[in-house]
């Protein structure tokens, strides 16, 4: 039933390719974790009690350094791993203790994990092959999913004539013929180099916003995070730390674990409370009505556009300042150079 | 070291010779019995040849010819029939062995040890043993009771090994993209695990079928009636020798090498359909 529900949604888009767009409707939530909790032992938590509620046809992105129980949040969503405690609902629906293939899941591995026996039309159909839907028709729909990743041209190599992003993009086709409500992608652009990792960013997006289905993506950078996310979940230690959008996260940090981990912010301590400045607010030079703190510049690093200066202060602190090259170069600070650093009173934000 | 500018470093001749060294030391015995099998009708158990001749090949394949040959025909076909029952034996309980150590299970410990120790005991004891038993028993030794059991003993370790080192480098998440993918247990060991592992099954069966040809200690005792292969040029070689024994390993060699590259060109058949699709 579920691939009828597949043919009842193809149209053809302006740019000739046909369109694969799902139908998400009556429900508020693709994705509800409730009080969720992985322990493998007594002693130890991969995941601690989490929550969370990822509203219909968002890019979500799990954000945290290693071993913050990122990727194993996002494989209990995919069944791959039993909750201890909680529940997991997808669109309404809980899914807790329900085999990978009920859940309307589906996971893109971090090394893609195609089979390497089989063909790129042969790994995308083989879904459709253990359903026992036929030859013809499942090379049909997996034709038309290679050719939604731009891959139709390479249906029959094998994945190891395939490039790293190629590879990327077979998986994706993959994933995505099973039709599911939610995709997972664990950590997707850890294995590729810089260029094809922007790319390849853009094109999750494009595919996302397309099908207009959720995509939960485990990343361990936040800039990654930040250019893909309608919602941010950023986690450390087993919790989350905080969640919500991008620019509600880099804008008003949680805490100072947040505020440090997506990076521009400097956590220091004003009038007893611990805040964050972001480093784009901060000033080179004394300046009257500003707070400010003074200190020796360890680093100065030039970054076309604009400079990032790194100092440590007075009190012991690590400060960093972000301005344009032409204020930058006003004063041109170099590093061991004594300097005064003033921001806005306003600027502060209080953590928690 | 010295290294001339663009030449090799004078290691690399010291090394080659040794090397050369070791493959004549390796072949050149084989070598001499591949040409004494040719020798004349009138030639003896070395050089110099007397002439030419398949007279050897002619006498071996005419049967029990009494000229110390002994039942050779007969013998081949007992360890041929013991090595086909033994490999696929030995290759099904290995692959199922494999796949279920893939998770810990109460006593996986004790079998795997007690596999192991089958492999270092010497053999003529397990040989003895199960003879033994079968003797305590009541039972009559018979090639494809006693004689399968005990040369099971030999081969199934290995395959069981060649099984942990090739599940060893199989990724788990193959196995898990299929189960996400909506494959059953079933599915996913025909159209993901085997097809992967093949290689390392076939290299399980072939080593069967050589160690189950070449067994004598632990086979002896336990064959019943007939001699194997083993046990009957052991016969030949401790009575009047002649130069059959050279087309016997002549003829085994080939036989050998017949399986080994039918192992390979099978291989490179299934590896050259997966890369020629036809293009669409």
């Amino acid at each position: 039933m579920q691939l009828k529900k597949a043919r009842e949604i193809d149209e053809t888009t302006h740019t000739g390719r046909p369109k694969i767009r799902q139908v998400t409707q009556g429900h508020r939530f693709d994705v509800e974790l409730v009080r969720v909790t992985k322990s493998y032992n007594a002693k130890s938590k991969a995941v601690d009690d989490i929550s969370l509620r990822i509203p219909r046809s968002s890019y979500c992105c799990l954000l945290g350094p290693s071993g913050c129980g990122k990727s194993t949040t996002l494989r209990m969503l995919a069944g791959h791993e039993e909750v201890t405690d909680g529940a997991i609902l997808i669109q309404d629906t809980e899914i807790t203790t329900l085999p990978p293939v009920d859940r309307g899941t589906s996971m893109m591995f971090q090394d893609y994990a195609l089979f390497p026996h089989l063909s790129a039309l042969d790994n995308v159909a083989f879904s459709l092959k253990v359903r026992k839907v036929s030859k013809a028709e499942r090379d049909r729909q997996a034709r038309e999913y290679l050719e939604l990743v731009q891959m139709d041209h390479l249906a029959n190599r094998l994945p190891n004539e395939l490039s790293g992003g190629q590879q990327q993009r077979v998986a994706l086709a993959r994933s995505l013929i099973t039709r599911p409500k939610v995709l997972l992608l664990d950590e997707p652009l850890s294995a590729l180099d810089p260029f094809l990792r922007t790319r390849m960013r853009a094109e999750l997006k494009r595919i996302q916003k397309e099908l207009g289905i959720t995509f939960v993506h485990v990343t361990h950078s936040q800039e990654e995070a930040m250019a893909l996310s309608d919602i941010m979940v950023v986690m450390n230690d087993a919790k989350i730390m905080q969640a919500g959008p991008a620019r509600e996260v880099f804008e008003t940090p949680a805490n100072a674990f947040v505020a440090r981990f997506i990076g521009g912010h400097n956590v220091l301590m004003s009038e007893g409370r611990e805040v964050s400045v972001r480093a784009d607010a901060c000033r080179i030079g004394a300046m009257p009505g500003m707070r400010g703190a003074s200190g020796t510049v360890t680093m100065v690093e030039y970054k076309g556009p604009f400079v990032q200066v790194s100092m440590t202060s007075d009190t012991g602190d690590d400060l960093t300042a972000t301005m344009t090259d032409a204020e930058y170069f006003a004063a041109a600070p170099q590093i061991g150079d004594t300097v005064a650093v003033s921001w806005d009173p306003k600027a502060e934000h209080v953590l928690s | 070291m010295m290294r001339t500018a663009r030449g090799r470093p004078p290691s690399f001749y010291v090394l080659a010779t040794l090397m050369i060294a070791l493959l004549i030391f390796l072949y050149a015995p084989m070598l001499c019995v591949y040409i004494l099998s040719f020798q004349g009708p009138d030639g003896g158990m070395s050089f110099p040849m007397t002439g030419w001749s398949t007279h050897w090949f002619e006498v071996l394949f005419a049967g029990t010819g009494g000229q110390g040959i002994g039942d050779v025909p007969n013998s081949f076909k007992r360890s041929i029939r013991l090595a086909a029952c033994v490999s696929v034996l030995s290759t099904i309980i290995a692959v199922s062995a494999g796949m279920a150590y893939r998770r810990k299970f109460p006593g996986s410990n004790f079998v795997f040890y007690s596999a192991i120790a089958s492999m270092v005991l010497p053999s003529i004891f397990i040989g003895f043993g199960i003879a033994l038993t079968f003797n305590l028993l009541g039972w009559q030794v018979n090639w494809f009771t006693s004689g399968i059991g005990a040369q099971l003993t030999w081969s199934l370790p290995f395959g069981l090994l060649i099984m942990f080192i090739v599940l060893g480098r199989f990724n788990p998440a193959y196995e898990e993209a299929a189960t996400d993918l909506g494959a059953n247990s079933g599915q996913r060991f025909r159209m993901i695990i085997l097809p992967i592992i093949l290689p390392g099954v076939i290299g399980i069966f072939v080593s069967s079928i050589t160690s189950s040809y070449e067994e004598n200690a632990r086979t002896q005792l336990n064959v019943g009636l007939g001699n194997t292969m083993p046990m009957e040029i052991t016969g030949i070689l401790t009575g009047a020798s002649t130069p059959v024994l050279f087309a016997i390993g002549t003829l085994t060699s080939l036989a050998m090498f017949a399986i080994i590259l039918g192992a390979v060109a099978l291989m490179t058949v299934m590896a050259r359909r997966r890369a020629n699709r036809p293009d669409a």
